[in-house]
């Protein structure tokens, strides 16, 4: 049975890891990450979990090491905020073609410069183009789901790929809630023992980590996005015995109140959760408004979004990352290239806000429903929400 | 006219993990972007194994009881190594003209 505790939620993220079982921890601490490899070291070192914690000496080496050990047959897990991603990017760019399934837990948080350590989304935004499944949580208990899940997909056979889950910085990974943490026996149903695709065994030795010639690199780039956009049918399975073991539904796209609704906002991660009771205080004033939140965000779940969004006259779109020299934020730019084939195209407006930790409330969606609704024709650039110009 | 795909493999047919077998070199030649090759001038040559021992991809083979070493131009790079070593300057790296 689950038991009910009042947990800092990155502390219920490194129970998770607990309870998965992993093999090998390596990691560098960075706010407002440290927290989640603080408890783990704490865990390996108290005899808790059966691991190696490997403290290295930078977020490129964490990386490196996490391929490496994932190669070698180990479940891999590591932590990482903001600054510390990006000195990973060489190597994040590397984990999904040799197909290593490590699993990350992003404590989101805003890019330099100007130094910032609070909450956004310009980390994971910086690299949402390596081949990582990246999953958003919305709250505490989703973040231990979502973790829980990551091994669960990423290890499949079928999809032996890197997961992301992203927990919003302070916001989610410093608050305490109470959360639902699982007991191991129901852990081990819903998780199988890792089964590596990629094996490094002295008795059968492969090469792993080759160059590749103009004659085949276009070929490796396509087989690495192929097994990407497949894995979405294994999330969606994984999502679907989550719910078996543990009871809890979770979607790749979910939408709220989206029935009938002129105006759908769109977001990920913790503010869709404040936007769903501003959606709920503007359905009882009379205003037709929904929210769909993307769970998945690589591989781009563009179906189901698309069918989420397939009878709303407006689409808010809200990004917490800005693309600097583009017109739209990157779930912005997503949303219009998905709608342009649309049959009944929507107008599409895109909202930046709560950059660098600028606290995002329900008045701010809001302000965003009645902006829609006065607006006469379309528009032609993002929109900051909340910037003093 | 269609141009042809300048490929060695099919995308779905590579190992996952873009992974090799021990020994792939075997079949896949790997010198074959050489500019330059050594070429010994035997008259010189005293047996004494620096470019042997000095090849960084030990292209070259003894020859025994010939008393030279020979390289293995499948997979020598013509980097120039031996031919700088040489204490005889018994190599000159050659250019490679089609």
């Amino acid at each position: 049975m689950s038991k009910r505790v009042g947990i800092e939620v990155s502390l219920a993220v490194a129970e998770a890891v607990k309870l998965a079982d992993a093999d090998v921890v390596a990691a560098y601490p960075i706010t407002p990450q440290t927290h989640i490899v603080e408890h783990l070291s704490e865990l390996v070192a108290d005899g808790e979990l059966d691991a190696a914690y490997i403290p290295v000496e930078s977020e490129h080496s964490a990386m490196s090491s996490c391929i490496g050990s994932s190669a070698a047959g180990a479940r891999t897990f590591t932590a990482t905020s903001s600054q510390g991603l990006a000195l990973m990017n060489e190597m994040i760019f590397i984990a999904p073609v040799l197909r290593t399934p490590v699993i990350l837990a992003i404590a989101n948080r805003a890019l330099s410069a100007p130094i910032n350590i609070w909450n956004d989304h310009s980390d994971i935004m910086s690299v949402r183009d390596a081949g990582w499944i990246c999953l958003f949580a919305e709250n505490g208990q989703e973040a231990v789901d979502m973790t829980l899940a990551a091994f669960r997909i990423g290890e499949d056979p079928q999809v032996s790929l890197p997961v992301s889950v992203n927990i919003d910085g302070f916001t989610l990974s410093h608050f305490i809630e109470p959360i639902l943490l699982p007991d191991k026996a129901e852990v081990d149903r819903f998780l199988p023992p890792f089964k590596p695709v990629i094996k490094l065994d002295i008795a059968q030795p492969i090469s792993v980590g080759l160059l590749a010639p103009p004659e085949s690199y276009t070929e490796a780039r396509k087989a690495t996005d192929d097994a990407l956009l497949a894995s979405k049918a294994v999330v969606k399975k994984a999502f679907d015995e989550y719910e078996a073991v543990f009871g809890r539904r979770y979607q790749v796209v979910e939408s709220y109140r989206v029935e009938d609704a002129e105006t759908v906002i769109v977001a990920m991660g913790s503010i869709a959760e404040t936007a769903s009771i501003a959606i709920d205080e503007m359905r009882e004033a009379g205003q037709k408004v929904g929210l769909v939140r993307l769970r998945l965000w690589r591989p781009f779940p563009a179906e189901e979004l698309a069918a989420a969004l397939s009878a709303a006259k407006n689409v808010a779109v809200i990004d917490r990352h800005m693309v600097l020299g583009v017109d739209n934020g990157p779930l912005g730019l997503e949303v219009k290239s998905l709608l342009y084939d649309a049959p009944n195209r929507p107008r599409v407006f895109n909202y930046v806000l709560g950059l660098g930790g600028r606290d995002v409330t329900r008045d701010d969606f809001r302000d965003i429903a009645a902006r829609v609704s006065s607006s006469q024709g379309v528009q032609t650039r993002y929109e900051i929400v909340g910037v003093l110009a | 006219m269609k141009k042809p795909i300048e490929a060695i493999v099919k995308a779905g047919d590579l190992p996952v993990g873009f992974t090799a077998q021990p020994g792939s070199t075997v079949a896949f030649k790997t010198g074959d972007w050489r500019s330059v090759r050594p070429v010994l001038d035997r008259e010189k040559c005293i047996y004494c194994g620096f470019c042997y021992y000095y090849c960084p991809d030990g292209v070259y083979q003894d020859m025994g009881a010939e008393k030279w070493y020979k390289p293995d131009l499948d997979y020598c790079k013509g980097c120039g190594v031996c031919a700088h070593e040489c204490p005889k300057k018994a190599i000159t790296m050659t250019l490679e003209e089609v």
